[in-house]
């Protein structure tokens, strides 16, 4: 009888060993442009530090900066900086959101294969999607109506391209509103009057305008010759630390790097 | 022995009693929780700018909050799919009850329910895949993605809803005014059109109305198909922004406890009231029939 629960103790002092009992745990959330980066990451991370926990969700930049502020998150992912009011708003908590970039992103104004307009000019672009143009014939393509394609409001693409294309005009209102990059890319390759804007990552089966003659591409996204680029975020609450501080490190080296190459973003190497 | 049948009596009424209870308190719940979420929005927004405001910018440095456009567009692609739905529905259910052979009717019958069972979401594909390019090129159009696709995909999903209750409707009238027609000469059609609808006439408008609620709660096939643009619409061929679909593209986005995310409650408590209050019509029309025929239950 004593044999057996000395085994068993032995038995049970051996499991206990083998399992950590401080597994380091952190949540990411946020964009859902960022999320295949934080997810791939994630995942390789994991596997090579077996007691690491990275839970990584979607949410959109908005609700990664909020959570953060509320301190239900520890990184904050953001496909647009962090605004004026964000910040007051930390700061009255006691926080300091700290950016961290971890990949560049363009993005691309796409257009159906059938359409012969090849480049427009910032102030076209703007035109089109603010409705002062309405007909390609108007943008040196051949007479037809413009259908614009746009994000859903709240996406941080939709800020981004906001911000960066129609210097914070309003889209205008006839825009079709689509939730995924994957479905503004599907129904401008379905539509042969559409205009849309997507992630590099999303090119398939459309045509990629040239914007002030210069093509969306990583050389020219990096340099920022390309107009509609932008650096993607990670978020930190302060200088970022512990388990956080690795995967951010993981992230920006070489290796992570390659992983956000994979995913169709732009290296920041 | 006999009072502890009695006890055991009570325990099982009383167990059923809060079955049938507890559905009332998901009710009461979620309307308390819609009216907690949404009524912040009005410390900012007049109820009037809400409702009649016609221009929806949640996310604009100077947001807009109107939601004019989208109550229009869910108004239409509803009107759009009772054109569908209403003739092809209480077409089948007039010729399944009152005409086909018992062989043809344990065949129909499933077929159109089997309708009802296919996710919203492969009627969402399908309009997307197939109905908008043909509509488009039918129509010469801009794109397919618009209110008239929208309608004809929620007309057809709403024709299982509407089948099924008018052919209730239709079963509750007693045999004795068909035989009474034939009785007085009046041929198949004459009797159908005059003396079977009209007497199953507020049953029927129940199965109607029962089935706008189904087409304007409906989500994931106009986030898919009606083209997301928010326009007060003109004609059916422009792409529309139904209120449901707003609020499933926004509400993954917007933050927490933000004006948004109040503005989309709101949107849920519009919503609420419009498909509540066809219910309630769709309850006294049903009663009123039944008072009709003599079964009031």
């Amino acid at each position: 009888m004593r044999q057996i629960v000395r085994t068993l103790m032995m038995t049970g002092a051996l499991v206990s060993l083998a399992v950590p009992c401080f597994a380091a745990r952190i949540v990411v959330e946020g964009s859902t442009t960022v999320l295949p980066i934080a997810q791939r990451a994630a995942e390789e991370y994991m596997d090579a530090h077996r007691d690491a926990d990275i839970s990584v969700r979607g949410g959109g930049s908005g609700v990664g900066i909020a959570s953060l502020i509320e301190g239900t998150c520890d990184i904050a992912n953001a496909s647009r900086a962090i605004k004026d009011d964000e910040l007051q708003k930390a700061a009255s908590r006691g926080r300091a959101p700290k950016a961290n970039v971890v990949a560049m992103d363009g993005i691309a104004v796409i257009v159906n294969n059938a359409n012969s307009v090849t480049e427009l000019s910032k102030k076209q672009l703007k035109d089109i999607f603010t409705g002062k143009i309405t007909d390609w014939a108007q943008a040196g393509g051949s007479a037809g109506q413009i259908v614009a394609v746009s994000r859903d409001s709240a996406s941080g693409t939709f800020e981004a391209f906001g911000e960066l294309a129609l210097d914070k005009a309003k889209v205008r209102k006839d825009a079709l509103m689509q939730a995924s990059n994957q479905a503004v890319a599907s129904v401008v390759s379905k539509t042969p009057g559409a205009i849309g804007y997507v992630g590099l990552a999303y090119l398939n089966g459309v045509k990629a305008l040239t914007i002030d003659g210069v093509d969306p591409s990583k050389e020219t996204v990096l340099s920022k010759q390309y107009k509609l680029s932008r650096p993607l975020f990670m978020y930190t609450n302060g200088k970022p630390a512990g388990l956080a501080k690795d995967y951010l490190d993981f992230i920006q080296s070489p290796a992570g790097q390659k992983l956000v190459e994979e995913e169709g973003y732009v290296s920041i190497r | 022995m006999k009072n502890f049948t009695k006890i055991k009596e009570q325990i099982y009424r009383g167990g059923f009693t809060a079955l049938a209870f507890s559905s009332l308190i998901f009710l009461a719940g979620i309307i308390l929780l819609l009216l907690k979420e949404s009524l912040p929005l009005f410390r900012h927004v007049g109820f009037f700018d809400f409702i009649f405001g016609r221009a929806w910018y949640p996310t604009a440095s100077v947001p807009e909050w109107g939601i004019f456009p989208l109550i229009m567009a869910s108004f239409w692609v509803t009107l759009g799919a009772l054109f569908i739905c209403v003739p092809l529905g209480v077409g089948s259910a007039l010729y399944i009850h009152e005409i086909a052979s018992v062989r043809q009717r344990v065949f129909l019958k499933p077929l159109i329910e089997i309708l009802a069972s296919i996710p919203s979401v492969v009627y969402g594909f399908f309009g997307m895949v197939v109905a908008a390019p043909f509509l488009q090129q039918a129509f010469g159009l801009p794109t397919g993605l618009c209110a008239l696709t929208a309608s004809i995909i929620l007309g057809i999903m709403a024709i299982p809803t509407v089948c099924s209750l008018a052919e209730d409707a239709l079963s509750c009238v007693p045999d004795s005014f068909r035989e009474a027609s034939y009785a007085v000469g009046a041929n198949r059609w004459q009797t159908l059109m005059r003396v079977v609808l009209p007497a199953a006439g507020s049953g029927v408008s129940t199965a109607i109305i029962l089935g706008m609620s189904r087409a304007i709660g409906e989500t994931m096939t106009v986030l898919m198909v009606a083209g997301g643009a928010a326009l007060v619409p003109r004609s059916f061929l422009e792409p529309v922004r139904p209120m449901t679909s707003t609020i499933a593209a926004e509400m993954g986005e917007a933050v927490m406890g933000s004006l948004h995310y109040n503005a989309l409650f709101s949107i849920g408590l519009v919503l609420f009231v419009i498909t509540f209050a066809f219910n309630i019509i769709a309850e006294i029309v049903c009663k009123r029939f039944r008072l009709k025929l003599g079964i009031d239950r």
